[in-house]
């Protein structure tokens, strides 16, 4: 984050403005990932009317980037006036996150003459074969990359976001190299989201330990090895301070539906659009305010984890196993994988699990006394 | 003497933050925040009205200052925003298309 960027942050979580937000337009997708966390039927979208209303609003609470995502957002046929309305009236800084398959020559212009900040494009792998069974659709691989490649001609910034799982682990250096030879930036994302309904089963996706532990040792993702796997020190006193992360403080999500939540991996419900004003969900929602007041001294558990000053912790989805102010075990495994060091929430589970074997004899003992 | 108009870059973006304009630029996403002449020049900035009047009717009446000097000031201080593609400048009047609201 460059300076100032982070001074008007630092002066928006002073004055409790939302300075960035992600709209999702729609759910309905014409990819089917396998790894996906949304239902992608549509169960009433906000109308356009409805959209440019909360835009309008959005603005007014000082909303400053904005980022449309889905869902596929280039399946609502409205797609270019609400991106025109947020770009040319509103005057966001607009990024856009999207498949790109339905984007062609004519796609790309118009999003350069609108002046889209960034484009970020899911890219699962190099390879034709891998990518269209993650993605499901046959082809899908080349028309990302024809978008890609018009997207690049108009000069514009094109970021391809690679998630990481088992099915795709191996690729992510031909991703990279093909980033590199596109001219575009390039993301690596290890985490798996929870389906929005609690299905928990697309965490089976996700990438092992062994795995994890390759990625945060390549030189080319991490820089220095030493410095990013060093092992934990005693935090200082000041880290129980922080806040977790910016969800609900500075940055928040809402729904195709008009829902409110702290953040797009953060399902905790906070209010409607459709019912309430926007600036008024973000400064008088209880649940928003909740999410507000936790600090880092607050968790149960990683507060006497060695990890809890360089913890990747995701709140959304420590929420999505069941505690909002409790460990996320995805991001213990990250630690763990980083430095060796079991977290403390790993150490817990194992005490548990030691006790649970205990229970389990106790039949067996009850049959050898008879 | 030529008259200097001045409109907004449609490819930036732009909110004021508690009274501070921010402004990111569309060529290379570098972010500014405007002091208070400039955030005047931006919030005036419609294509029609002369920075001599902007200067005159808006900067000499916030700051007590020469109306020469004022518009040498704000003259210098709009091609610097030109210069980072913040503000368009032009000899004569720029047609407007809808935009850029000063929220």
């Amino acid at each position: 984050m460059s300076g100032l960027l982070q001074e008007m942050t630092e002066k928006a979580l002073a004055r409790n403005i939302p300075l960035s937000a992600q709209l999702d337009l729609t759910y309905r997708c014409n990819e089917r990932c396998v790894h996906c966390y949304l239902d992608h039927d549509d169960h009433g979208e906000m109308t356009t009317a409805e959209i440019k209303h909360l835009l309008d609003e959005m603005a007014d609470a000082g909303v400053f980037i904005l980022t449309l995502s889905g869902g596929e957002i280039f399946l609502r046929k409205d797609f270019f006036e609400i991106l025109e309305y947020a770009r040319r009236t509103l005057m966001f800084c607009v990024k856009l996150k999207t498949n790109a398959i339905m984007i062609r020559e004519p796609e790309a212009a118009r999003i350069r003459d609108l002046g889209v900040e960034s484009i970020q494009i899911s890219i699962y792998s190099h390879r034709p074969e891998v990518h269209d069974a993650i993605t499901l659709v046959a082809g899908s691989l080349k028309r990302s990359l024809d978008a890609v490649r018009f997207l690049k001609s108009q000069g514009l910034r094109v970021i391809l976001a690679n998630v990481l799982m088992a099915q795709n682990m191996a690729d992510y250096p031909g991703v990279r190299a093909l980033a590199a030879e596109l001219g575009v930036e390039c993301t690596l994302d290890p985490t798996i989201t929870p389906m929005m309904d609690g299905d928990r089963s697309t965490l089976n996706l996700g990438v092992d330990q062994e795995a994890l532990r390759q990625v945060f040792r390549d030189t080319s993702l991490v820089g220095d090895v030493d410095e990013f796997c060093a092992i934990p020190t005693d935090p200082d006193a000041g880290a129980l301070e922080n806040l977790p992360c910016s969800a609900g403080h500075t940055s928040c999500y809402v729904s195709p539906y008009g829902d409110v939540f702290p953040c797009v991996q953060f399902p905790l419900p906070t209010g409607n659009v459709r019912q309430q004003r926007f600036i008024d969900i973000w400064r008088h929602s209880d649940a928003m305010n909740d999410v507000r007041s936790i600090r880092v001294k607050d968790l149960t558990t990683c507060t006497s984890c060695s990890h809890v000053s360089n913890c990747s912790r995701c709140p959304g989805l420590a929420f999505m196993e069941g505690n909002m102010r409790g460990p996320s075990s995805q991001d213990c495994e990250k630690s763990f994988a980083r430095t060796g060091v079991p977290s403390a929430n790993m150490l817990a589970k194992k005490r548990t699990a030691a006790n649970l074997v205990q229970i389990r004899t106790l039949p067996t003992m009850a049959g050898a006394t008879a | 003497m030529s008259r200097l108009y001045i409109t907004r870059n449609p490819r930036v973006a732009a909110r004021s933050l508690d009274g501070e304009m921010m402004i990111m630029s569309g060529r290379d996403s570098t972010l500014f925040t405007l002091n208070k002449t400039a955030t005047i020049l931006w919030q005036s900035a419609d294509g029609t009205t002369p920075l001599d009047e902007i200067v005159e009717r808006q900067i000499c009446t916030e700051f007590e200052v020469e109306p020469a000097e004022a518009l040498h000031d704000a003259e210098t201080l709009a091609r610097e925003l030109a210069s980072h593609e913040i503000l368009q400048l032009s000899e004569e009047p720029i047609p407007q298309r809808p935009s850029g609201e000063s929220r």
